[in-house]
């Protein structure tokens, strides 16, 4: 086990990047933007942000190809139904776990 | 949107739009807590790696070098390189605030800026009030932060079934995000297979593998934003009404 106090300098380096990456833009840029293609820009940005973190991810998501494939397409379905948010979470862990006992 | 002449965005609706972000958090930064422990960090350590940190592709990276006992420079650098998206996020949503968003709440708000909670927060037609900003990060924080220590002190005791179905969960609640607006918008639509084309790319590409995971998702997206801008730029009256928002 390594000891925390070899290992807090690079916490505390993390944090102060972490922190200042999110701080300074948030707080200090007060400009209204006008450029059609910036707002066109930043309305698209959160759909690919979420997109490229899930694919291709979510296939090795489990550790298991088969229960990954299995909960993606349970997550898929109810998603396309609109389902909840939670809903469509859990369902994706309930069928990749159930998925388990017939895939291993 | 007719309700954003409506109520403001309170602390509650914060809360019930955060609860599912926590719930999502718990499983994936219990795999976080399960990874930092068999990386010989101890509990202590991942629960304050956690606290202070709150994203899942920075720490992950982090804690790489903490097991290398790498350069601290290479480390800062590394964590701006994944984390500019947060930069990115923060111009997109200094649009949107409302005018109680003075700039300590500015400043207490933005360590909790993450991509769900951005894409949450995106998804409301309303100004972000800080109270609702809360209500949002209260029950992230907890999920993540709790399920960290949780991993860290029990994952060994879970079946590895069970943990492997856990880490599922986050990516189930990004689809429910991504597929309602995409049934509606064919310029969504278009952004979000971009995004994943160009992301499976850079994973099973060699020649493009030395993106880590953090900065390749930051480029994917922007190009696919990029992209989708150029095709599919928003009409001038729905320009204006993004413009006029906050």
């Amino acid at each position: 086990m390594l000891d925390l106090r070899v290992i807090l300098p690079y916490i505390l380096v993390m944090a102060g990047v972490t922190y200042l990456s999110r701080a300074l833009s948030f707080s200090f840029f007060r400009k209204k933007i006008r450029s059609r293609f910036l707002l066109s820009f930043l309305s698209y940005l959160p759909y690919a942000v979420l997109s490229a973190l899930t694919f291709p991810a979510v296939f090795s998501s489990t550790g298991s190809t088969g229960t990954a494939l299995a909960g993606t397409a349970a997550a898929l379905l109810l998603a396309y139904l609109r389902m909840p948010l939670i809903v469509v979470a859990l369902a994706a862990s309930a069928a990749a776990f159930l998925s388990s006992f017939f895939l291993s | 949107m007719a309700s954003s002449q409506g109520k403001r965005l309170s602390f509650r609706q914060g809360l019930r739009d955060g609860l599912p972000i926590g719930l999502g958090y718990f499983p994936v930064s219990f795999g976080f807590g399960i990874l930092a422990l068999s990386r010989g960090v101890p509990a202590l350590g991942a629960f304050l790696i956690s606290s202070l940190n709150l994203t899942s592709a920075g720490q992950v990276a982090g804690l790489s070098f903490i097991t290398a006992a790498g350069a601290l420079t290479a480390l800062a650098l590394s964590q701006l390189i994944i984390n500019l998206r947060y930069s990115l996020m923060g111009i997109s949503l200094s649009q949107r605030l409302s005018p109680r968003f003075t700039l300590p709440h500015r400043l207490l708000a933005s360590a909790f800026i993450t991509d769900e909670i951005f894409a949450v927060a995106s998804s409301r037609r309303e100004p972000l009030e800080p109270a609702y900003w809360y209500g949002l990060s209260c029950p992230s924080y907890l999920g993540w932060v709790s399920g960290t220590l949780a991993g860290a002190l029990a994952g060994d005791l879970l079946p590895a079934s069970l943990t492997g179905a856990l880490g599922i969960a986050i990516y189930g609640m990004f689809l429910a995000m991504l597929l309602p607006p995409a049934r509606e918008n064919r310029a969504v639509l278009f952004c979000i297979l971009c995004a994943a084309a160009l992301s499976c790319l850079f994973t099973y590409l060699p020649a493009l593998s030395f993106f880590s995971s953090g900065s390749g998702v930051i480029v994917c997206a922007v190009i696919a934003a990029a992209a989708a801008a150029l095709l599919f730029p928003l009409g001038k009256a729905e320009g204006e009404q993004e413009a006029d928002r906050a």
